[in-house]
């Protein structure tokens, strides 16, 4: 015992949440309810009787599905115990997942996104009983056309990849109405701007053209002057781009695209040191998307449903998804008559919820507010880079001296020549200290990389402590490598045998799967084999109003 | 900070921005309200404008449709680890991992298929990616597709695919209102990669010759892909029973709120092999062992060999965020819900459906297209005979405070003067009564 009680050491001594929780097919027991739906009214029945029991056997199911079988307590237990198992902005230091903008949401935000007057609204709905819905998606259309600088904003896209592929169909659409369509078959991006950039105008049809970073990590002009031609139909490119760095030469990049017919789409992802400092508009753009679940604070929600929007110039407008919002001075409403558009990206209108959380989010901000947020991402991320860069081993490749924007791509290249430890090893001792860690996309151009991106969220102790971690990893990388080779320990789980992952005859992404390729049986409880008992003969068999299949067990 | 960093200015650290790309003023934006009580008090002063189903009598679906979520899905959807997690490693957010394996899991359950994705983005961007994957699997590039699915899911697989895939667009039969089979006889040669129907349909009917169906497509050396309301499966034979080989679909009636048509998961589900599973662009999240006996974990499957993230303009599509936070939820709704309770709210869901169409039917002037048919949660309302139209019935029907079906006279005209009419497990009998008065009261 020591009185008084020693200050904390840093890092800090944390054991993730460790259940050892089964999987839930081997909780529960037979006939145990967790919900039970509306009863039928007897008058439905008397009048209609079993129209289940009508259907013809080749679509009539004859046993109901193998799902589990747990009394409300036992699934509310076991969610909330693999939610304990889980690092979330809300519990960790989440600065870790460099390109994702890990930011907090603030909670107010969740409470409208959960008010009755947006989610037990129906997508189709009469317009004059959803103008409240329509305000706000309408305005934040007209905050993001102030941000972008751009003409039109629809908020159609459910994610920041299906805002390119929108834009790329925009782009498909506009040199189609030209006539220019076949010849027009390549499209260019940069090796560290987002794969999406490359993937989605492969399924558009399109040949890809990849500029790679010049020795300072910017994409090559001259590499992008011999790529463009009359073949270009756009350039997709990040900025700042997924390491960190603006490219000042920008608006060259755009000229060049433009001075032979092509388009320029702007990757606004990595926005948010820049929110009010420089548009996609003065750039010369004449596309661009935002992530509402990165820089608009909307919540990731464990990978989605994130929200994205897509910018264009006034002369790009007649092609984006339809409908689009409109206001006439005293209602809004939709217009579905857009003869040149691109047609649907996403049923309806959008992620709703995101859409209601990144317009409260901007305004509680103001114009001054988001540039107070995109400076304080920037000097925070430029205060982390000093500190992580004290850590022996571990560099910042590119453009030496150079402040970064929001964030930075590091490398443990010289610690792994070191120690033979790798970055996915100091991944898994992240975890040791409930910290997010991402490498980068492939190909890995950096080697052994790590993307740190702080946000404007955590404060200097935040940081301070995130540097702590990784300083005492590399030490023990060099003082007692085993320890870091066997991580985690203080995780929920211990180090995971990926090599089932990757043979046919091991992996298995269900339950059903599992028991299959390894000969086991289900477990009795919660497998159904007492699903053909006399309690449920079979659906068609329904309850009586009133009249409960099972007795809820407990 | 900054004298640490060594900068005098935040302005230094823009060094790379030119002036000339800078923005010299303030952003045009309101101003902000800082304060929470205020900003609450202006978001909840816009929500005050909308008219929910909750306060109304809603007979709207076409995709989207009220639906009984159970408040343990919102509680541990509202959880702020999960919330706000993202797609991290296999160790700080096992437990997402392990919930979403679970999702994956009671989906297969429910569609009888070993494998399942974590979802994309909706039911239409997951018909997209089926019959992309059809093609993928066959070589092949051309699909066919019924008619009989929303204008706008129409419009999605247009855009999505026309860059190598050409879409042809299958009728139904006209008396039947089911899937025409010498229509798609006609169309089913060996440039066909896949064909996709509904069933139940976009207009609720149910086909019983998904084994037919089937066997055609097969002959041709096509890939079948079936869309399908998961909500009906407790009662239904799922795709794979009658010979799917990829079944797709929304996840939003399983525990999601409507959200104005934002709260949407699609899924993909198949045989697992190895010729399938190449072809996702989707996370699969499979069970691993750890170095600690009796231990489960978790991670991704087959990962480097399909993934934008690794592979680029060589993947498979692309992969991003999408809908995670639902399949964390629809799992909740199937364990909770069970198999019992999957029975139940499907018989519930077809008894009153039918008895909806029993008692609008009766309406002088009022006729169930394909009353003949087995119908779930959907069905054709024709007020062609009324004289009225149904923009007109709907105005009239709203200032009673009852939303009415979905005007299907825009998105297919062929059956004239028609509209969409959903029934849930939500609606009681006196629901339903009630629109058979009203309706009658107006058109009378």
């Amino acid at each position: 015992m020591t009185w008084p009680i020693e200050p904390k050491p840093l890092p800090r001594r944390m054991h993730q949440a460790s259940w050892d929780e089964p999987v839930i097919f081997e909780l529960g027991q037979p006939g145990a309810r967790g919900v039970l739906p509306p009863a039928l009214e007897p008058g439905i029945r008397e009048a209609v009787g079993h129209p289940v029991a009508a259907l013809p056997d080749t679509i009539r199911r004859p046993v109901p599905p193998k799902l589990p079988e747990l009394s409300q307590l036992h699934v509310l237990r076991h969610y909330d115990r693999l939610a304990q198992e889980t690092v979330g902005v809300d519990t960790g230091i989440a600065v870790g997942m460099g390109t994702c903008t890990m930011k907090y949401s603030p909670k107010v935000n969740d409470r409208f996104a959960r008010d009755p007057r947006v989610t037990e609204l129906h997508p189709l709905q009469d317009e004059d009983t959803v103008q409240g819905i329509l305000e706000i998606m309408w305005r934040l259309e007209q905050f993001l056309k102030e941000i972008s600088g751009m003409d039109r904003v629809t908020l159609q896209p459910p994610s920041g990849s299906a805002a390119i592929w929108a834009n790329v169909s925009m782009v498909r659409a506009y040199h189609a109405s030209r006539s220019e369509g076949s010849q027009r078959d390549q499209v260019i991006t940069t090796l560290f701007s987002h794969p999406s950039n490359a993937a989605a105008p492969r399924v558009a049809g399109y040949d890809v053209v990849t500029i790679y970073p010049d020795a300072d990590g910017y994409p090559d002009l001259n590499a992008l002057r011999a790529a463009a031609s009359g073949r270009t139909a756009a350039l997709l490119i990040t900025n700042p781009e997924d390491i960190g760095l603006f490219n000042p030469r920008i608006a060259e990049f755009v000229q060049v695209v433009h001075d032979v017919g092509g388009l320029a789409v702007y990757d606004q992802a990595n926005a948010n040191g820049i929110l009010g400092i420089t548009r996609a508009r003065e750039a010369g753009f004449d596309l661009c998307h935002f992530n509402l679940h990165k820089t608009f604070s909307t919540p990731h929600a464990g990978g989605g449903p994130g929200a994205g929007a897509s910018g264009v110039t006034a002369e790009l407008a007649r092609f984006l998804p339809g409908p689009t919002v409109e206001f006439d001075g005293s209602r809004y409403y939709l217009d579905h008559d857009r003869p040149d558009s691109i047609g649907k990206v996403r049923p309806f209108y959008g992620t709703t919820a995101n859409i209601v959380r990144a317009y409260a989010w901007i305004m509680s901000l103001g114009a001054a507010g988001l540039r107070e947020v995109a400076e304080t991402a920037v000097l925070n991320n430029n205060y982390l880079m000093l500190r992580l860069l004290q850590i022996a081993g571990l560099t910042a490749p590119f453009a030496p001296g150079k402040r970064r924007i929001e964030q930075v791509r590091y490398s443990w290249a010289g610690l792994a020549a070191q120690t033979g430890i790798h970055t996915e090893q100091i991944a898994s001792r992240a975890a040791d200290f409930a910290v997010h860690y991402w490498f980068s996309h492939h190909p890995w151009v950096v080697p052994e990389p790590v993307t740190i991106e702080p946000t404007e969220s955590y404060s200097m102790a935040d940081l301070d402590e995130f540097a702590a971690i990784f300083a005492a990893i590399a030490e023990e990388a060099r003082t007692n490598p085993e320890l870091v080779r066997t991580a985690p320990h203080r995780s929920t789980i211990h180090q995971v045998d990926e090599r089932v992952l990757d043979d046919d005859a091991t992996w298995a992404l269900t339950w059903r799967a599992y028991l299959r390729k390894t000969g086991g049986s289900a477990p009795d409880a919660g497998q159904g084999a007492a699903r053909e008992d006399e309690t449920v003969a079979g659906p068609w068999v329904a309850p009586e109003a009133g009249q409960v299949v099972a007795v809820e067990a407990g | 900070m900054l004298a640490a960093i060594g900068a005098s200015t935040i302005a230094e650290l823009y060094a790379d921005i030119p002036d000339a790309l800078r923005l010299h003023r303030p952003l045009d934006l309101p101003q902000p309200f800082t304060a929470e009580a205020d900003l609450v008090r202006h978001v909840d002063g816009i929500l005050a404008r909308n008219r929910t189903t909750a306060d109304n009598l809603s007979f709207l679906g076409a995709g989207c449709a009220r639906h009984f979520v159970p408040v343990v899905c919102d509680e541990i959807n509202s959880r702020g680890e999960f919330l706000t997690a993202y797609s991290g490693h296999a160790y700080e957010e096992h437990g997402r991992f392990q919930a979403i394996f679970e999702y994956q899991s009671m989906m297969g359950e429910l569609l009888e298929m070993d494998a399942v994705n974590v979802p994309t983005y909706d039911g239409f961007q997951a018909a997209a990616t089926g019959l992309r994957m059809a093609a993928r699997l066959t070589g092949r590039n051309r699909v066919l597709v019924s008619a009989h699915v929303p204008a706008d899911l129409r419009s999605k697989l247009v855009d999505y695919l026309e860059s190598d895939i050409e879409t042809v667009f299958i009728a139904h039969e006209a008396s039947t209102g089911l899937l025409d089979l010498e229509a798609l006889d006609r169309h089913l040669d060996e440039s066909v990669a896949g064909v996709y129907f509904e069933n139940p349909s976009y207009l609720g009917l149910i086909d019983h010759r998904g084994a037919e169906v089937a066997r055609r497509i097969h002959a041709a050396g096509a890939v079948l892909v079936v869309g399908v309301d998961p909500i009906s499966l407790g009662v239904l034979q799922p795709p794979a029973a009658y010979g799917a080989d990829i079944a797709t679909g929304d996840l939003q009636a399983l525990g999601i709120h409507m959200q104005y048509g934002g709260g949407l998961g699609g899924f993909i589900a198949s045989a697992d092999d190895r010729r399938h599973l190449v072809e996702y662009p989707s996370r699969l999240y499979g069970l691993a062992p750890t170095s600690v006996s009796g231990e489960y974990g978790f991670g991704e499957v087959m990962f480097d060999d399909r993934t934008s993230f690794a592979k680029r303009e060589n993947a498979r599509e692309w992969t991003g965020t999408a809908a995670a936070l639902w399949a964390i939820t629809a799992g909740v709704y199937l364990a909770l819900m069970g198999p019992a309770g999957m029975a139940e709210v499907g018989d519930g869901i077809m008894a009153r459906a039918r008895y909806a169409m029993d008692r609008v039917g009766a309406i002088p002037g009022v006729r169930i297209p394909f009353a003949a048919q087995h119908h779930f949660k959907e069905f054709v309302v024709d007020f062609g005979a009324t004289g009225r139209t149904v923009a007109d019935v709907n105005r009239a029907l709203l200032a009673r405070g009852i939303f009415g079906g979905r005007d299907l006279t825009g998105e297919l005209p062929e059956l004239g003067e028609t509209a969409l009419y959903c029934v849930t497990e939500m609606h009681t009998q006196a629901d339903i009564d009630r629109l058979a008065t009203d309706l009658e009261d107006v058109l009378a």
